[in-house]
């Protein structure tokens, strides 16, 4: 019976996939767009130091889990309060004890640390190369530009992503998220340029 | 001590779990359970149903247990078959 009772609760939890995913791709590509940003900031100045650059990306990675996490919580604990309140009234009982009222609880839970830890998890992989430079690995070759890379193909990916998501070409999907981080880097690079 | 042979229940249910997997659930909750249930109403957020449940021996606070905790709300018992204990 047991088996029973979290099949049903994981049934809930499963149908709230889709909004999971959602909130994985919009807060992954904030996340490596972000750090794209910051990273051809510091390309272009030329004279920030490995530390510093960092620590402002690490700085501004923890910023938007917490961001991510908080935000979706608050969003969609109260969206779920308002559906089961909606839900009672319909039943006419209390739903606290039902697997709806459960999944009311651990569904905002579950979409708050995949908001919060994509950007996280896409922005530590994508300043990764600035360890391993710290740590003295690859001395001929640029961090910053390997870390611009990573970031680009970071965003490249989520759109494959969500082309596999939607049903529509790989190639063409990954391609315009592609084209959306490019035109991003122009914008940044040229203001740096004028300065 | 008497055997609950069969029951007709009243039963409002959410429109989730569906009707295929709330029977399943009630059909989980005895080794020969057998349930058949009929949507007669069909509301924006409910669906009023007739749940007829046959077995052996049916447990009914089992029952009652599994349609709360799928969200569902037991309007009325209105039929039963109760067998006594077979004589010695």
């Amino acid at each position: 019976m047991n088996r029973g009772n979290s099949r049903h609760l994981l049934r809930h939890i499963y149908r709230a996939r889709g909004i999971a995913r959602r909130y994985f791709i919009t807060n992954g590509f904030d996340g490596a767009l972000t750090m794209l940003g910051l990273l051809a900031g510091f390309y272009t100045s030329g004279t920030v130091s490995l530390a510093v650059a960092i620590n402002a990306c690490l700085g501004a990675a923890i910023a938007l889990f917490m961001s991510g996490i908080s935000s979706a919580y608050l969003s969609e604990s109260a969206e779920r309060k308002k559906e089961l309140q909606e839900l009672e009234q319909a039943v006419l009982r209390d739903l606290e004890d039902s697997d709806h009222g459960q999944a009311s609880r651990y569904v905002p839970v579950m979409v708050a640390l995949v908001n919060g830890l994509s950007p996280l998890l896409l922005s530590l992989l994508i300043i990764s190369p600035l360890w391993f430079a710290r740590q003295g690995f690859f001395p001929d070759f640029s961090p910053f530009a390997a870390a611009i890379i990573i970031a680009l193909a970071v965003i490249f990916l989520l759109g494959i992503f969500l082309g596999r998501v939607s049903r529509t070409f790989w190639l063409w999907s990954g391609l315009r998220s592609l084209a959306v981080a490019l035109l991003t880097l122009m914008i940044i690079l040229f203001f740096n340029s004028g300065q | 001590m008497a055997a609950i042979r069969k029951l007709v229940l009243d039963v409002l249910k959410p429109h989730q779990p569906n009707a295929l997997e709330f029977a399943a659930a009630l059909a989980d909750q005895g080794p020969d359970y057998r349930v058949r249930l009929t949507v007669t109403e069909m509301d924006e957020k409910t669906e009023s149903t007739i749940i007829v449940i046959t077995g052996r021996d049916i447990e009914f606070e089992a029952i009652e247990e599994a349609i709360k905790r799928m969200g569902a709300s037991l309007h009325s018992i209105d039929e039963v078959e109760v067998y006594g204990p077979s004589p010695a």
